[in-house]
């Protein structure tokens, strides 16, 4: 398809240590269309953010890329020099951290931070830069930027920040924003601003969205589709409200019957046994059974079921299949 | 019903002052954060009271001064009819201080690396001389861990098991009242479940009363009895979670729930609430909320509104009705 913006293809990413080789994220495959937002949900340590980073050329050593291809734009990235990575990184993806904080440089004005963005990726002047670095800043809702624009991050509330890292990450006019919990350090109801301005820019600019979060909430709201990810896999991807409402994985059923909205009025939440495993002793066969209330022997046995495997949404053998989705 | 805790007029100003010598050079006057404002509640026994509001409305510090690691500017703490702060019987004191326990936000910084699991939670009862043989074997089975556990070290349990852990230790005391701060803000959602219903089912085993602070409007809702929602160091409103939810009072509680996500709001464009929490140093005259309320009016900007019953809720606004 020819508005696909980001394909990610049997991504493998490992990290090597003493004892054994870690697979924080094994053979995830998904596109992101131009002007959709896709949500990517788990637990700690489901390899949420790692995929994230692994698109963006930001793994830490000694965690690498290991097998798969990501495709940018049609243009092949995982295997780019490091120069040439910087030059997409910030021109073509745009990057919003959890902690507003920490992605800002505190002894830099962020007017300066912003054109150096902007003058490293495009070809204009230091005057228009800056003229531009007022309207980023306008367009994201702070007020009298023009006053504003030589004020240091500290100068600004949690909220005021996140929205200047915004500013930040579509400056360059990237075709993919890759969002890492980005309101997860934040209030309930400047979280709802910063919802609003992340969708109405992206679907302004047709800019693509990988929007990580561990919150359903925002997932529901803001995400067109969505990526559950399950101890480095894809348990199933599918549009959300399908997802959500109808889900086909025992995993993903379980996780939304565990968040308080769904058991309104009940006593006892409802809970999925046991936490999930970790990297170095994963089980066999699918990584969910030990804690899956529908296992069965193939589930123990046979290698860990994709996607591709099973009915192409849920990474199952046995995905439950309501009349309504069946 | 018997009230176990009763809170008066409860106050708590921080002087963040910069120090003597700036003062003076700089000629700036001191600064005065008023953390909590004015806030009276009751909590009946055997019921799980719950105060919600964003960062900075002062829900920790009125946690922190009903256990007793502040003392209020002003107004009183009664735990059993006893004020800490101004009671000299020692015997009264002991008593009521081994009545109340606290759970932290964050599992990782509240156990002792170097303790094993087992002086952590016999602590509570070990520091007041009492007999710990085989209380932590016993407490970690009724938490859902395995009486092994108790030779481990802290590093060796995940998030989850280790509020499980803080649990516990706030049992040994056999407390009346258990006050718990962000209990399962550091936790994922299926764990939250798991240790949600750990607490729902302890309550009822042993009688407990919760004091249950959080940011999280659905984990309010699923656990509380009663919830009081703060704004900026003062209570707005106190309803039954059900009220509350169905027929918000308060405009700021309107906004509150309007904000919050929703599971079934596909695609929802919310109309995001506007401006930010002022700044508790300089809070505007009158009603705390009147720069960012839709229905202010001149009054709201002169004068304080009150707490005054309205169907069943109790809520601070001269506009609510």
């Amino acid at each position: 398809m020819s508005d696909t913006v980001l394909s990610v293809r049997d991504l493998v990413v490992e990290i090597p240590t003493r004892h054994a080789v870690l697979r924080p994220v094994d053979k995830v495959s998904y596109d992101i269309r131009k002007g959709e937002i896709l949500g990517v949900v788990g637990e700690s340590g489901a390899g949420k953010s790692m995929t994230g980073n692994a698109v963006i050329g930001l793994l830490d050593r000694p965690a690498r890329i290991t097998g798969g291809e990501i495709h940018l734009n049609g243009q092949r990235i995982d295997n780019l020099s490091t120069s040439q990575m910087r030059r997409v990184r910030g021109k073509e993806i745009g990057m919003v951290f959890q902690d507003p904080l920490t992605s800002l440089n505190p002894l830099i004005p962020i007017g300066d931070q912003l054109s150096e963005t902007m003058l490293e990726h495009l070809d204009i002047t230091r005057t228009e830069a800056r003229e531009r670095a007022v309207a980023a800043l306008e367009e994201v809702g702070i007020p009298a930027a023009r006053e504003r624009i030589d004020s240091y991050p500290h100068e600004f509330s949690g909220g005021m920040r996140q929205r200047v890292v915004i500013a930040l990450a579509l400056c360059a006019e990237p075709s993919l924003v890759i969002a890492d919990e980005p309101t997860t350090a934040l209030d309930v109801s400047v979280q709802a601003q910063i919802i609003a301005l992340l969708k109405r820019l992206c679907r302004e600019r047709g800019t693509a969205v990988m929007l990580v979060t561990h919150d359903m909430g925002v997932i529901a709201e803001a995400a067109d589709r969505v990526a559950v990810m399950y101890a480095g896999r894809l348990a199933e991807l599918g549009p959300v409200r399908q997802v959500l409402t109808a889900p086909r994985h025992p995993y993903t059923d379980g996780l939304m019957g565990s968040t308080p909205l769904a058991s309104k009025g009940q006593a006892r939440l409802r809970q999925i046994p046991g936490a999930m495993p970790r990297l170095g002793s994963l089980p066999p066969g699918c990584a969910f059974h030990p804690r899956c209330p529908k296992v069965q022997d193939k589930c123990r046995e046979d290698p860990g079921p994709t996607l591709d495997t099973c009915d192409g949404r849920a990474a199952c053998w046995f995905p439950i299949l309501t009349e309504a989705t069946a | 019903m018997n009230a176990l805790v009763r809170v008066t007029g409860l106050t708590r100003i921080f002087d963040v002052s910069k120090p003597f010598l700036n003062r003076v050079i700089e000629r700036l006057p001191k600064a005065l954060l008023t953390a909590v404002s004015d806030v009276s509640f009751e909590i009946p026994e055997r019921q799980v009271y719950a105060l919600v509001g964003e960062s900075g409305s002062g829900k920790s510090t009125i946690g922190k001064m009903v256990v007793g690691l502040l003392r209020p500017s002003d107004g009183v703490v009664e735990i059993e009819g006893v004020d800490l702060a101004s009671e000299t019987d020692p015997a009264k004191i002991e008593k009521v201080r081994s009545d109340i326990q606290m759970i932290f936000q964050d599992p990782f910084a509240s156990l002792n690396p170097r303790w094993k699991v087992r002086d952590i939670i016999a602590e509570p009862v070990a520091a007041r001389g009492g007999d710990t043989k085989g209380l932590a074997e016993k407490l970690l089975e009724q938490v859902g861990l395995s009486a092994e556990d108790a030779g481990k070290f802290p590093h060796e349990f995940s998030g989850g098991q280790r509020q499980r852990i803080c649990i516990a230790r706030a049992l040994a005391s056999e407390p009346r009242l258990i006050v718990c701060d962000e209990p399962t803000s550091a936790l994922d959602v299926s764990v939250q479940a798991q240790v949600l219903n750990l607490m729902s089912d302890l309550k009822d085993e042993f009688g407990l009363t919760y004091l249950f602070i959080s940011h999280d409007l659905t984990v309010v809702q699923h656990m509380a009895d009663t919830i009081g929602v703060l704004y900026l160091g003062r209570l707005v409103e106190e309803a039954a979670p059900d009220d509350l939810f169905d027929d918000p009072k308060h405009p700021y509680s309107q906004m509150l729930l309007a904000a919050a996500p929703k599971m079934d709001g596909f695609g929802r464009e919310v109309d995001p609430p506007k401006g930010e929490i002022p700044d508790p140093i300089n809070p505007p005259p009158g009603c705390a909320f009147h720069p960012r309320c839709p229905i202010a009016v001149d009054r709201c900007k002169r004068e304080r509104p009150e707490l005054r019953k309205l169907r069943g809720a109790r809520v601070a606004c001269h506009r609510a009705e």
